[in-house]
């Protein structure tokens, strides 16, 4: 069994290599390549799923060497895998929302001539992301990590020719090294700490080092969580990545490769459980971001970029979960699973109706759609109870656990935690409601638009091109991409239930993350019922906003919080403003002072040398006798200094 | 020394009594210095009998043969264990037979041996009257300009003295760092500077420049000799005797039986502290290290290129390895006296020779100043006073003999109306125009500077190394800083002739002979051999690196 291992990664980076060398030949079957190679890796997945179920939950581990990277003395770096409960679960939602995704691909890139490289790109993906959770030690798990990276770029700015598109891309190539430089430092400290990086002496010999050293570890790997899973402070680049194609939201910016920063921190459990610090300032992270998130939610007129906020906000519980230690690792990676079908169906649920609307992207430019896509209304309206945790679907089993986990965590910050996870929970039901009724219900905006394009400055180039003159026909998707929808819909439905009921997850990974039972203050019925009390709040506010009342379609002017909104809450000007212009001013300021100081010191040098020289030339007169002199007066020096030497 | 003294030496020297041993001489120890004698002597007969026609092919043969015999000679020495094992003294204790002075022999000699070829040198100058010239004034005798001089251009008359004189130099320059007393010290000074200055005296081109240089040299170096025959003379004094070892011993204290007639002045530490200091000036004189170098950028600019070449190489390696045995094996027991003051002379030569030669706008100039430097870098290695300062300084010597002999050989192909265009500005864009040429002299430049991968480099290297190990660290600070310097008039060259527009009448570059080209290329093999893979000529130095005593 353990040889299987290599081949689920194996798989999609052969069909990354095909696809990407393979040139022009294939692309007629290139899309076909690409997503059975995915299914061949799910499909192992499922092989070796199955296998581990049949040992005990002690013994599941199971570990696959293939070589020695860099035999150095002292410095030995492994291609070695590890596959336990934790990697398996991730082996699973990868392979299987990842197979569904290039499923619902072939039908969404169907008229894009590059389609065959946009498979390579998605399989390099998977193969990079196996990687990051099946390395056994942290220098693999980095190459992984920039693997997805490399990945998401890629994918990001597939529409290249769209500047949007290629900046976007760059913004979070960027934003991300600024994470990817807290990862590589950690493991430097991890290096120098403990002498390897591999999971296993790692975190056993965690006990054994300083509280400080484990606190600095544990703040380098947040802030390469915080890079990868788009959270405060690294957040920026998330809104932007929306430019990419609606799947390579789904897959990469939605389900996957931004928790990666999740599992990275549950991965570490052992040396966040013994750096407090560093946990409480992850659960701070958490809680700042799952409130940014959804606030930027609310504001958002584009589809993606509020489903964006919600990402980055759901992300935000799973943070928090983290961050609270024992009590909250299973619940982190289960609202990650669960967030996993959801919010992958809803985007593509999102994807698809922009399929149907021209790729209008513009929610006041919607309306009414349920009509016209029943599929995706009743798909996306099953991800829609989902997400927003309404009881019995997946999102209240897994939320409502992280809710009740950050009130256990006890005190002043339990109190707190709780009550911001709270407002979150009422906050997501607002927007989520929002996208609903203008999305699906209400009148049929795009009908009757206004007819010309100056007074709508925020309508994407793309859309205005194609959508300006020809009014919209919404139709149903195709086959290939309304069947992924669905069974994620099932999942959205069933999973939460399913992990939940009995703590069957809370069994499943307790051997990898411990876990411990949390106590809330208050009983987990009441904390239930206010969730469910505050989603009713929100979603009864949303409805009086948007579900009673006519959605404008141009964008009111809006309060100085939903204009902040809009802009994400400014983020992009704080960084412009600070990190920019800051950036701008010091190398300015150092370009200054290498001109005046440090040229001006070699330039003096390099003058005062040469004036000495020209002074010193002119002791050469050419007189015979005065050479006779200087080596007179030489000489006489030579015997003088010779004399005195002994003298002293 | 009182009169008496004087007296009861001459009565004791001419006591009737004693029998004087008849001399013992190695002939075949001393063979190499033998060898090139008798030839520079058989070359003057050659001058006196054969056909002015056949004088230079009969001379160039000669001295290219006894300079190979001898190298072959000085080869044949080393096998044969005398550079280590059978080190000894020869010829009544007057001359060493010793690795340092092996070395310094077979470098000499080669470095000969390239003059050589540069001094005969005929395709550079244009045909005069139907016949081919070198470098060498038609008849030295005639006055610059005058109708005797021209008179004897048109006779076809040539200069062919030089080989005989350039192996009279070589001779002395075989015996000066292979002198084991102080007479013989003195003597081989001589030897190896008169036929100097006269060669310096005969250049074709600029005769009045070459005559003020000769004059110039000659009245310095007589000076300078004067100082060192004073401080023989005071050192005699102090010891009773002019032998290195008697000296040395005296010097120890471990020699007590007081010469009776220098009772007075024996042990008195004055006269060995003023003689030594006025030895080791007159050698430091013919080194060029300051302030005794004023007289090297005027002859190495006024004397006839190949002169200056051959002089640059062949008179600092004797000189060096004079100044090396002196020290080592004269004087070890007073290097806390000399010591300082040879850290002061390293470091102002280093300096002022980097310094001034920033400002320097003729080539022949500038490689002088760089002489000047290069000889303060040499006297660091010297100051470590250590096995590894003598191996270092004889690496040193030969890889910078071949650069220099090199250098100077290409300065010779640079040409324009009046001569050689020795101008820097005239240099400009000759990297464009003659790119082998520029290229190879860019080679030597590298090599001056002590870029890696060349000799210099490696030279360099082993001399800081050396004088580091030894305690000098503050002049291996000074001598990189220098260097830095002294890169800077070195890469500028290279910059002007690569990235310098050329100028419409520049000078052209001449298709030398095979004698230069062979010199040139023998300075380029060398450089370059030495630069990457100098361990085995590194291990040759350090194994050559003992003195005999």
């Amino acid at each position: 069994m353990e040889n299987l291992i290599a081949l689920l990664v194996a798989a999609p980076l052969l069909g990354a290599a095909v696809l990407l060398c393979g040139g022009r030949r294939l692309d007629a079957v290139g899309h076909w390549i690409g997503t059975v190679l995915a299914a061949v890796s799910f499909v192992i997945g499922a092989v070796l799923f199955a296998d581990m179920l049949g040992k005990d939950a002690e013994a599941r581990e199971i570990g696959q060497h293939l070589f020695s990277w860099i035999p150095v003395e002292g410095f030995q770096a492994d291609i070695a895998f590890q596959l336990d409960q934790l990697s398996m679960t991730f082996v699973l939602l990868i392979t299987g929302v990842g197979t569904l995704i290039h499923l619902y691909s072939i039908g969404y890139m169907e008229h894009d001539e590059r389609r065959r490289r946009f498979f390579g790109y998605l399989n390099l993906f998977l193969a990079a992301m196996l990687l990051l959770v099946l390395a056994d030690n942290y220098l693999l798990l980095y190459v992984g990590w920039e693997g997805v990276g490399l990945a998401s770029y890629l994918l990001i700015g597939f529409w290249q020719h769209k500047p949007s598109a290629a900046t976007a891309a760059k913004k979070a190539f960027l934003v991300n090294r600024v994470g990817d430089m807290g990862l590589s430092i950690a493991i430097m400290l991890m290096f120098t700490t403990f002498g390897t990086f591999a999971f296993g002496p790692v975190l056993e010999s965690a006990g054994e080092t300083s509280e400080g050293k484990l606190t600095a570890i544990a703040l380098m790997l947040l802030l390469a969580a915080c890079g990868k899973s788009a959270q405060v402070p690294l957040q920026s680049w998330l809104g932007d990545a929306m430019e990419g194609p609606t799947p390579v939201s789904a897959l990469i910016h939605a389900a996957t490769m931004v928790t990666a920063g999740v599992y990275l921190i549950v991965r570490s459990a052992d040396i966040f459980n013994l750096a407090p610090d560093a946990q409480l300032v992850t659960t701070v992270v958490g809680a700042v971001t799952l409130l940014f998130g959804a606030i930027v939610g609310c504001a958002k007129d584009d589809i993606k970029k509020a489903l964006a906020g919600s990402t980055m906000s759901q992300i935000g519980y799973m943070v928090l979960a983290a961050g609270l230690g024992p009590i909250g690792y299973v619940f982190a990676i289960m609202h990650l699973v669960t967030h996993g079908f959801f919010k992958a169906g809803l985007f593509l649920g999102a994807g698809s109706v922009m399929h149907g609307m021209n790729d209008e992207v513009d929610m006041r430019k919607y309306g009414g759609l349920r009509k016209y896509m029943p599929v995706t209304f009743v798909t996306f309206g099953l991800g829609y109870l989902a997400i927003i945790g309404f009881p019995g679907l997946s999102g209240f089993f897994s939320k409502d656990k992280i809710i009740e986990a950050a009130f256990a965590k006890g005190g002043t910050e339990g109190w707190i935690l709780g009550g911001v996870a709270l407002l979150g929970a009422a906050i997501t039901a607002y927007y989520m409601t929002r996208v609903m009724l203008m999305t699906f219900f209400g009148e049929e905006r795009w009908r009757s638009r206004p007819t010309a394009s100056p007074d709508q400055p925020d309508v994407e180039p793309a859309a205005e091109h194609q959508g300006a003159h020809a009014e919209p026909h919404p139709h149903e998707s195709p086959r290939s991409m309304t069947i992924p929808m669905i069974v994620l819909a099932f999942g959205s439905v069933f999973a939460g239930a399913f992990f939940g009921i009995g703590d069957r997850f809370v069994h499943w990974l307790e051997p990898v993350t411990g876990h411990k039972h949390g106590h809330p203050p208050v009983s987990a019925l009441t904390i239930t019922l206010s969730t469910v009390a505050v989603l009713v709040l929100g979603a009864g506010l949303a409805y009086l906003h948007y579900g009673r009342r006519p959605v404008p379609a141009v964008a009111p002017r809006g309060s100085l919080l939903t204009r902040a909104a809009r802009r994400d809450l400014l983020q992009d000007d704080f960084n412009h403003v600070v990190l920019v212009r800051g950036g701008e001013h010091l190398t300015r300021s150092l370009v200054y002072v290498d001109h005046t100081l440090v040229d001006g010191v070699v330039n003096g040098t390099a003058a005062s040398v040469g004036g000495l020289s020209g002074r010193l030339r002119k002791l050469q007169n050419g007189y015979a006798r005065s050479y006779a002199v200087s080596m007179f007066g030489g000489a006489a020096v030579l015997i003088a200094a010779t004399l005195l030497m002994r003298a002293v | 020394m009182s009169a008496s003294a004087v007296h009861s030496l001459w009565t004791m020297a001419a006591d009737p009594i004693e029998k004087i041993d008849a001399p013992k001489i190695e002939y075949g120890q001393l063979s190499p210095t033998l060898i090139v004698i008798g030839a520079a002597i058989l070359g003057i007969l050659i001058e006196a009998f054969v056909p002015r026609r056949s004088r230079y092919y009969a001379q160039v043969f000669l001295s290219a043969v006894a300079l190979a015999a001898a190298f072959a000679a000085v080869v044949g020495l080393a096998a044969g264990g005398y550079a280590t094992t059978k080190a000894g003294i020869a010829a009544m204790g007057a001359i060493a037979v010793d690795g340092p002075a092996l070395f310094l022999q077979g470098t000499i000699l080669l470095a000969g041996l390239l003059g050589v070829f540069t001094f005969a040198e005929r395709r550079l100058d244009p045909v005069a009257h139907g016949n081919r010239v070198d470098s060498f004034a038609a008849q030295a005798a005639s006055v610059p300009g005058s109708d005797s001089e021209k008179a004897a251009v048109k006779a076809g008359f040539t200069t062919t003295e030089v080989f005989p004189l350039l192996l009279f130099a070589i001779g002395g320059m075989l015996i000066f760092p292979a002198a084991n007393d102080l007479l013989t010290l003195f003597i081989a000074l001589e030897v190896l500077s008169l036929p100097l200055y006269l060669l310096c005296a005969l250049a074709r081109r600029k005769r009045l420049v070459s005559q003020e240089a000769a004059v110039k040299y000659f009245l310095l170096g007589a000076f300078a000799s004067a100082f060192t025959l004073f401080g023989i003379a005071l050192l005699y004094g102090y010891a009773g005797s002019v032998s290195y070892a008697t000296i040395a011993q005296v010097v120890d204290g471990t020699v007590q039986n007081v010469t009776p007639a220098l009772a007075d002045t024996m042990g008195n530490d004055a006269l060995l502290l003023v003689g030594t200091a006025m030895l080791v000036m007159g050698l430091l004189f013919k080194v060029g290290a300051v302030p005794f170098h004023m007289w090297t950028p005027d002859v190495y600019q006024g004397a006839p290129t190949p002169v200056t070449g051959f002089m640059a190489a062949a008179t600092k390696v004797a000189a060096f390895g004079a100044l090396l045995r002196v020290l080592y094996v004269v004087l070890p027991g007073l290097r806390w006296d000399w010591r300082p003051v040879m850290w002061a002379v390293a470091i102002v030569t280093m300096l002022a020779g980097a310094i001034v030669a920033i400002t320097q706008t003729d080539i022949k100039r500038l490689l002088a100043y760089s002489s000047i430097a290069h000889a303060g870098f040499i006297l660091a290695g010297v100051i470590a006073a250590s096995p590894e300062g003598v191996s270092s300084v004889l690496f040193y010597l030969g890889a910078y003999s071949f650069v220099t002999i090199g250098a100077f050989a290409v300065v010779t192909l640079v040409r324009d109306a009046g001569g050689e265009a020795t101008h820097l500005s005239k240099w400009a864009g000759l990297g464009r125009r003659s790119p082998l040429v520029a290229a190879v002299f860019a080679v030597f430049l590298l090599a001056f500077a002590g870029i890696p991968l060349t000799s210099g480099f490696a030279g360099k290297f082993a001399v800081f190394k050396a004088a580091a190990e030894g305690g000098a660290g503050a002049i291996v600070v000074i001598g990189v800083i220098s260097s830095a310097i002294a890169a800077f008039f070195y890469i500028r060259v290279i910059v002007l002739m690569f990235f310098s527009e050329p100028r419409p009448e520049g000078p052209t570059v001449a298709v030398p002979s095979p004698l230069t080209t062979t010199a040139i290329a023998v300075g380029v093999a060398v450089t370059v051999v030495l630069g990457v893979a100098p361990q085995y000529f590194l291990d040759l130095a350090s194994q050559a690196g003992v003195f005999v005593r």
